[in-house]
């Protein structure tokens, strides 16, 4: 519950309202991941929205190997002091110290993210603890509602991040989004054992059966990489898109860029689609989600 | 009257869904406008809170062609309502940058004047144009208008400077009353609109008498 504020003097900072402002005012926009001030100059000239700062873009992740932990200090605050818009960067799961740091620094919102190594296999950062914003991804409605009981003012459905391949998104997506469907039409007494069934916070279910939506902003991410991926992930429903290796493992980033924002501010409209969408180099080389063997899968990271 | 009227949100980034629920709940209709075609169905604009750097890019994009007739209908005088990037977007004026807006408003405002997120804020505000009770003015890595010249109305001002002002048809606020159950300046832009529309009427009237 945010407090009630009796006169001028008592500014609050950090209140649930404050949080889950910031990503209300990213919604149809894209945020990019980048893992240097040149690439975060790039991505605010696109017209990003906000920038992800991290040292490694999920496909050189994968292709690295070893653990991924939460980027240098350094070049975050090299990020931060580059651009104008929000920044953004990744913890660990559960690594609540990672994030400490990350506020320290004066980053704007913190991805608690599967996309890093995990730093506590049962037991998520409790978010209610921090003055600003958490983005958390998931796969499903009751993962969504798990990371929204814990705090987190946004919450990204997570793809398979770093493969260029679009199926996961639009999977977690349309799952989220259909089971919001599913709550608004079902009978109040089958709503404890969907909330049971699904390991959600029953008071997050009432609410939800009843506005059809999710409390909080509700983006997507983890494969887009084209326009196209962009405009039909809006048109599925989410507010927004993130984009990670699809920008920067391509073959002309800015134009790439430029064009993502662009299908995802005028997502309905195919003509322009069509035309934004015509020679953008290539696209980042990609990898079936489905090729992926069960170690190599981050959306399976968390719970 | 109210119902009468319908309010164009811009709905190119940002959160225009929070304003079409205010203005719906006020009584009025509602569109997102997002092309030219549109600007001629709607009696007043709100240019939502978003990011300005992201609408300063759609500035310069020759395929999005909304722009410059928005400009012609707020210089003639349609009412326009921009909340936190909307006033970066109406002043004239925004330090340390020249990005693409409409430079409509005599005031020069400052982006990021409160600094990163964790300095974003809620804070009560007394606005007499809005009546004795405080407004709860969300801040969210808001702009500060430094200056303005004498066209422009002060309408609030809190220590870092001034967060509420109109000129003429522009109103703009530095917060975000959207986000909030406090309908009051919604309100006053409505009747700003009522306001409108009876000067044009009466000048409907003084010319079909002369």
């Amino acid at each position: 519950m945010v407090a009630q504020i009796k006169n001028a003097k008592d500014a609050k900072t950090g209140t649930e309202l404050v949080k889950k402002a910031l990503p209300q005012m990213l919604k149809g926009g894209v945020i990019m991941d980048v893992v240097n001030a040149e690439q975060a100059k790039v991505a605010e000239a696109a017209g990003a929205v906000a920038v992800m700062a991290l040292e490694r873009v999920p496909a050189d992740i994968r292709a690295d190997g070893g653990v991924a932990r939460m980027s240098d200090p350094e070049l975050i605050v090299q990020i931060i002091d580059s651009v104008s818009i929000p920044v953004m960067a990744k913890v660990r799961i559960g690594h609540f110290v990672e994030a400490q740091i990350l506020q320290a620094l004066g980053v704007d919102c913190i991805d608690e993210s599967e996309v890093l190594t995990p730093a506590d296999d049962e037991y998520h950062v409790d978010k209610t603890k921090f003055e600003i914003p958490f983005v958390c991804g998931c796969r499903n409605l009751g993962e969504a509602l798990r990371r929204i009981g814990e705090g987190a003012a946004m919450i990204r459905t997570k793809g398979e991040a770093g493969t260029g391949d679009v199926v996961e998104a639009v999977r977690h997506a349309r799952a989220v989004l259909g089971e919001l469907r599913k709550l608004t039409v079902m009978p109040q007494e089958e709503l404890m054992t969907y909330a049971k069934n699904i390991g959600a916070p029953f008071e997050l279910v009432l609410q939800v059966a009843k506005t059809g939506k999710l409390p909080v902003v509700n983006f997507a991410a983890g494969g887009i990489a084209t326009p196209a991926d962009a405009a039909l992930m809006m048109q599925i429903g989410v507010e927004g898109v993130f984009v990670g290796s699809g920008i920067f493992k391509s073959g002309d980033p800015q134009k790439r860029a430029e064009a993502i924002v662009k299908a995802t501010t005028f997502y309905n409209d195919p003509e322009m689609l069509a035309n934004l969408s015509r020679n953008l180099g290539e696209p980042m080389v990609g990898r079936s989600a489905s090729s992926l063997d069960a170690r190599e899968q981050l959306a399976v990271r968390g719970w | 009257m109210v119902n009468t009227f319908t309010v164009g949100i811009l709905g190119l980034q940002g959160d225009f869904k929070e304003h079409q629920n205010m203005i719906e709940r006020l009584g009025a209709k509602s569109i997102v406008v997002k092309h030219i075609s549109q600007l001629d169905s709607i009696d007043g604009l709100i240019i939502p809170g978003g990011e300005s750097t992201a609408i300063a890019k759609l500035t310069e994009d020759a395929a999005v062609d909304i722009f410059e007739a928005m400009h012609n209908k707020i210089l003639a005088g349609m009412p326009v309502y921009g909340t936190c990037m909307g006033s970066i977007f109406l002043a004239k004026d925004i330090e340390g940058s020249c990005q693409g807006r409409l430079a409509l408003m005599d005031i020069t405002v400052k982006r990021n004047a409160f600094g990163p997120q964790k300095f974003s804020r809620e804070q009560e505000i007394v606005i007499p144009i809005l009546g004795p009770e405080p407004f709860p003015a969300v801040f969210i890595r808001a702009p500060i208008i430094t200056s303005c010249k004498s066209s422009v109305v002060i309408l609030a001002r809190i220590n870092e400077g001034i967060i509420m002002a109109r000129q003429n048809n522009m109103l703009i606020t530095s917060f975000h009353p959207e986000i909030t159950d406090d309908m009051r300046v919604h309100q006053y832009f409505l009747s700003m609109l009522e306001s409108n529309k009876l000067t044009n009427f009466s000048e409907f009237v003084y010319l079909n008498r002369s």
